[in-house]
Parts: C-alpha cells; structure tokens; sequence
C-alpha cells in the first residue's frame, strides 16, 4: 500500500511538469507577445513607442531568449518565489490576482462534489431496489435531462425564472448589501442563499452521471448469489442491502472523483461568467480576451495541477477502500 | 418417397429468418424496438434535413434584417380572424412600433388591421441553395415586401430568430461530425496501435490519454482558442475549432478501440486467421474491424453531442465562432445577460434546439450501444 501510494506521488511529479510545459507553449501559442500588447496600449493611449523602447524591453522580460530558458525562467520563479509573473492588464503581480479567486473555485468545487454525493447516494440506491417504479422512471429521466442541458443555458433558464418569478437576482456570491460587509452568520446566510444555483447547476450532470451508475452497479450486485444467500438466511432487508451490494457498489463515488473533478472545474468556468461569481472564470476568460497571457497560463497551470492532484487524492483513496484493486 | 414439408406457420418463418439474418439485420432490429431511440433518430434526420436545405425550410434571408422590428416579440399563427370566421389557412398579423407609456421605450406590437396569410412555397428573399441553385421559393412564409415574418421573434437588429436558429443548425451539428470523425482517425490509430502492439507504444499511449483526461477541458480549451489568430477567416476558424474540440475527444474512442483489440487478439478466429498465415492488415481489417464496428458507431453517436455542447459553450463565451458565422452558440450570445432574457425570452430558444439534438443523440446512442452488444438478448 505504502509503495503504491509513493509510486503514485512519484508518477505525479513528471505529470505536473508536462502540464507546465503544455500552459508555456499555449502562452507563447497566440501570435505577438507581452510587448506587442503592451505597444498597442501605449500607442492607443497616445503615448511615443521607438523600437528602442520595445527592444530594451524584450530584453529585460527575457522575451528574446529562446524558448527553454525563458520557460526555466519562468517555472523557475514559480517554484522557488511563488512569482507567477506580472499581469499586464492589471498591472499587478498575477499571485496577489489568483489567490482570492482559487479559493472560491475550490469551495465551490467541494461544495457541489459534497451535493452531488448527498443527492446521488440515496437515489441511486432507491432506484436500484425498486427498478422500474414510477420514481425511478422520474429519476431516470431527471438523469437523462440533466446530462443534455448545457450547465450555462440552465443557469440562465434559472436566472430568468428566479428574476420573472421571484423578483430575485440570482447572480453573484452576495446581496448588495453584504458585498463588501464583514463576515458575519448574517452574510454567510445570504451567501448560501446565493450558492445554491451554481451548485445545483453545476453538480446537476454530475449527479445525474452518478447515479447512473450506481443504480446500475448496485442493480448487478442485487443479482449476485450471496443476495439470494443472504435473503434465503433470513437477513432483514434493510441491512441485507445496507451492509453488503451497497458497499460494494459506493466504489464509482471514490473512483468517479478522478473524472468528476475535472469537469467541475471546466464547468464552473462557464457556470461563473453567466451568473458572476468571482471564481477564476470570468478573470481568465477576460485575461485570454486581452491576451494577458501569464495570468491565463497561471490559471490553467493552477487548475490543471489542482486536478491531477484531486485524482491522485481519489486513486489512492479507491486502493485504500476496494481491496480488489491490483496494486502497483 | 417423396417428403412433403407441413406449409411453415409465421413463427417458424421468423425463426428461420433470425438463424439467417445477417449481423446488421440483427442489430437493426433490435435497435427498432428501442421505441425512444427510433423516435431520436426521426428527430434526427429531421434536425440534418433541415440544415441540408436550410436556405429553403427558413423563411428569410438570415442576416436580412430591418430596425423598425428590433426585438420584436414572436407572431402567433391565428385561425380564427376578428370576426370570428374560422380560416383552414393560418394568418399572422402584422407588427407596429408603439411607446410603452409606462418605461416611453419603443416597442413592437401586433396590428390587427393587417393581416398575412402564411402560405406554403411562399416567394421570399432570393437564396443561392449550396451557392448553385437560385431560387426564391420557401417552405412556409408570408408573401409581403414590407413585412417580415417571425414566428420565433426578432433578434437585437431585427432579424428573424427562426431563419437564423435553422442556419445556425448547419454549423453546429456538422461541427460535431466533423469533430468525431477526426477523433476517430487519432483514435482508431493511436488506440489501435496501443491495443494490438502493446509493450512501450501501449504505455506511452495510455499515459498520454490519462493526462489529457485529467486535464480541466473547458479552460485548456479556452487557451487552445485564444491561440487562434483573429485575422484567420471563418472557415479557419470553423476548423481550428473542430480541431480543438477533438483534441480530447479522441481519447474515449481510442480506449474503445484499445479494450476491443486487447480482447479480440485473444479470440479462436484470430488465432486461426492467423494460423492460415493471414497477412498482419488483413487480420485487422477483414476479421477484427467488422466485429467491433457496430460497438464504434455507437461511442460515435454519444460523442457527437458532447462536441455539439463544447462549440456552444466555446462560442457563447466568445472564444469559438465569431459573429458573421451563425451558428447556436453564437446565436445564444445576445442571450448572455439577465436584462436581454427577461426583455426577449424568445433569444434562448436556440438553447432549446441544443437540448433536443443533444438529448436524441443520447438516447439514439443508448438505443445503439443496446443493439451492438450481442450478450443484450
């Protein structure tokens, strides 16, 4: 077990160094660089640009060096000063941008894995025990709907509806009120009464996909002998199914983690620029508009990381509770 | 003597027709008792039909557009006029601006003083079908100069939201064919050499689909879509983005191509073929290929949809297609805040069409999948 997870920790290293190599050549992909932007900024704003200028400048971000030092520059700085840059939008060092807006995307990543698990776990057990119940068909359905939607046009359906029915503003973490008050039980109300829409819209494809397959794995375990076993012994129902085919079928909520984490985040990117959350989103999104190319290759490189670090958390997390698994 | 056979009753016909059929024939008919599948697939063939003939089926010219009607609310189809005598042929009214005394914005009304009846085959705005055919012949519409027809409402300059929805379907679903079908040249390549070789190209390969699997898709996307040059025109782009949208969507059908090789190097009439001294090509494409094909078409058709949500994300964003191409996310970007939804709901109507499509390629998949499999009896 100990080997397994050290091999993976292992394996995890060169995955997150060709994942910095990826986000630098995606950053360097879009034509022109730092300096030309900044150029047409300068010009824009009326100011004198000389070629002088713009050489001087090359030469002091290092963009005229080639290709692996100015990348070792860069995740040079990353790794030992936590610098991930400057932002040329915000004129402003891109750690001091991300920091607050990670959090968010975690939290509300977390957030809707935890829903997804709460709302998945009991009907994916119901509609396994009773198959082809009225519930069940309604559920199945739910499944199939939710899965065919884009999580975007949801939110805005919800918007819409909430806004014409309601008279609400769904949209962003808080009231106006509470945006810039200090944290208190009265605005942490008022920011669960705003985060339910992105997590019931986020986690909606997710929890449908999950209890898919959960009905369908507790559906086969159902079927096995040791049930019938089981049952022709006299267990009660109840902790027939409870201790034994359920147990069995809770592995794709641990391995499903790997796959549903990722998702989570490429969703909450849309999810946030629709209904303005200030998760890392919309700041990329705008920060790729204006081809501010280092605070976009931070996020990426950030997410991308935070991922690959959420499956390794749910690979070990799988070995350590199916014993089944082959290790190594 | 001679042996006469007792006249066959229909049941020993059908069973004698099963023993003969061919594997196809046993898949089709499997998948027709699929009720919901075959209704998607009628769905389907509706949704491409349209987008085949889409400067025909809709009624205007879709970048026609005229700002007495911005925003102007969709007609309803009337059979009954003022006088309460019923009509066999639907009419529409016609539209006027009007102040809204409340907000003193301008709006659109219906005017009950005109009347159009909507016809079939109607003459309207000049269209060029596939760029050869010149005609001016649509499948529904009214014949008027002065007023257009928006069954679906105007959008934000005044065109018509129903002709625009119909342009933008051949965009967005042959977007998605052409996405799977590049994904399944990589997959069916890479996966293939991974499954049948095995040994370092396998790991190589697997590893490679791992990383990409755990990769956050909509953000990597985002970038891969900023790196676009904005000067490319718009078929470039169109196919810059199919590109991108494969990108990842080759590693499921490569781990489909990859599962089905392993286990069918193992088969006796592999084996065999291989005894017989069958050349290395022919093994793969006369014996394995056919037997794993009905199982691809399946995990092609689930695939579809999930290109056909990634251009529509991506476009709605910004970052896939740019406006003079229609297409449903583009379309859907004037719906990207609250005030333009709770001013013109008809504006996510696109949206709409986005969950059909995707929603029947679900359940035509599904339906596939079931008949593919021949342990499903």
């Amino acid at each position: 077990m100990l080997r397994y997870i050290l091999q993976r920790i292992l394996l995890f290293i060169p995955t997150v160094f060709v994942i910095s190599v990826v986000t630098f050549v995606l950053i360097q992909l879009p034509p022109g660089d730092y300096i030309t932007v900044y150029a047409a900024q300068l010009e824009a704003s009326g100011q004198e640009v000389s070629e002088q200028l713009l050489t001087a400048l090359r030469g002091r971000y290092g963009l005229d060096q080639p290709f692996y030092i100015q990348y070792a520059k860069w995740i040079g700085n990353i790794v030992l000063y936590g610098d991930f840059g400057q932002s040329m939008q915000w004129n402003r060092p891109v750690a001091d941008l991300i920091w607050e807006r990670l959090w968010w995307t975690i939290a509300l990543s977390i957030g809707t894995l935890i829903f997804t698990w709460i709302v998945a776990f009991p009907i994916g057990i119901y509609s396994a025990t009773h198959q082809y119940s009225v519930a069940d068909y309604i559920f199945t359905f739910i499944g199939f709907f939710g899965q065919g939607v884009p999580d975007f046009l949801l939110a805005l359906v919800l918007m819409w509806l909430g806004y014409t029915w309601f008279g609400v503003e769904v949209g962003g973490l808080f009231s106006a009120a509470y945006k810039d008050a200090p944290w208190s039980l009265a605005k942490f109300a008022d920011l669960l009464r705003h985060l339910w829409v992105p997590v019931v819209v986020l986690g909606i494809a997710g929890t449908a996909g999950l209890i898919r397959t959960m009905r369908a794995n507790l559906l086969d375990e159902l079927r096995k002998p040791y049930v019938v076993t089981a049952r022709a012994k006299g267990m009660k129902e109840r902790a027939l199914i409870w201790k034994y085919p359920v147990r069995v079928a809770l592995n794709p909520f641990i391995s499903g983690l790997a796959y549903v984490l990722p998702g989570l985040v490429s969703g909450a990117t849309i999810i946030s620029v629709v209904l303005s959350l200030p998760t890392t989103g919309p700041m990329m999104l705008r920060a790729l508009m204006s081809q501010d190319m280092y605070l976009a290759g931070s996020f990426l490189l950030l997410l991308s990381t935070l991922t690959v670090l959420g499956t390794l958390v749910s690979d070990i997390l799988l070995a350590w509770v199916d014993p089944r698994i082959r290790l190594g | 003597m001679v042996q006469t056979n007792p006249p066959k009753s229909r049941k020993d016909l059908q069973g004698e027709r099963l023993f003969t059929a061919s594997q196809w024939q046993l898949m089709w008919w499997r998948f027709t008792r699929h009720k919901l599948a075959v209704i998607s697939m009628v769905v389907l063939i509706f949704a491409y039909l349209t987008a085949l003939f889409c400067e025909f089926v809709a009624p205007h010219d879709p970048n026609r557009y005229d700002p007495r009607w911005v925003l102007a609310p969709p007609m309803k189809l009337h059979f009954v006029d003022k006088e309460g005598r019923f009509h066999l042929q639907p009419f529409v009214y016609g539209l006027k601006s009007k102040r809204d005394l409340e907000t003193l914005a301008m709006v659109v009304v219906p005017d009950e003083s005109r009347t159009y009846p909507v016809k079939l085959f109607a003459r309207g705005d000049p269209y060029e079908l596939w760029g050869q055919f010149a005609g001016d012949r649509h499948l529904f519409g009214i014949e008027a100069d002065d007023q257009m027809f928006f069954l679906f409402g105007a959008d934000e300059l005044g065109r018509d939201s129903l002709s625009r929805i119909i342009y933008g379907g051949r965009i967005s679903l042959s977007i998605g064919l052409v996405g799977v079908l590049l994904s399944l040249v990589f997959g069916i390549i890479l996966g293939g050499i991974s499954g049948y070789y095995g040994g370092i190209a396998d790991l190589i390969i697997q590893r490679v689909i791992e990383f990409l699997r755990s990769l956050p898709a909509i953000p990597l996307w985002l970038m891969l879509a900023a790196a676009l040059p904005p000067t490319w025109s718009s078929i470039r782009i169109y196919f810059g983005i199919t590109i991108i949208l494969s990108f990842i969507g080759w590693t499921g059908l490569a781990r489909v191509v990859r599962g089905r090789f392993l286990a069918l190097r193992e088969e006796d009439f592999i084996l065999a073929a291989r005894l017989a001294n069958a050349p290395r090509m022919r093994i793969i494409l006369r014996h394995m290929v056919p037997s794993f094909a009905s199982h691809l078409i399946a995990s092609l058709t689930l695939s579809i949809p999930g290109m056909i949500m990634s251009e529509t994300a991506l476009s709605f964003l910004g970052l896939g297609l740019q406006p003079p191409i229609v297409s449903w996310g583009v379309l859907l970007q004037s719906a990207q805040n609250l005030r333009s939804v709770v001013l013109a709901p008809w504006l996510l109507l696109p949206g709409l069409f986005v969950v059909i499509v995707v929603l029947a390629f679900n359940f035509m998949g599904d339906g596939l999948r079931d008949a593919a499999d021949p342990y499903a009896m």
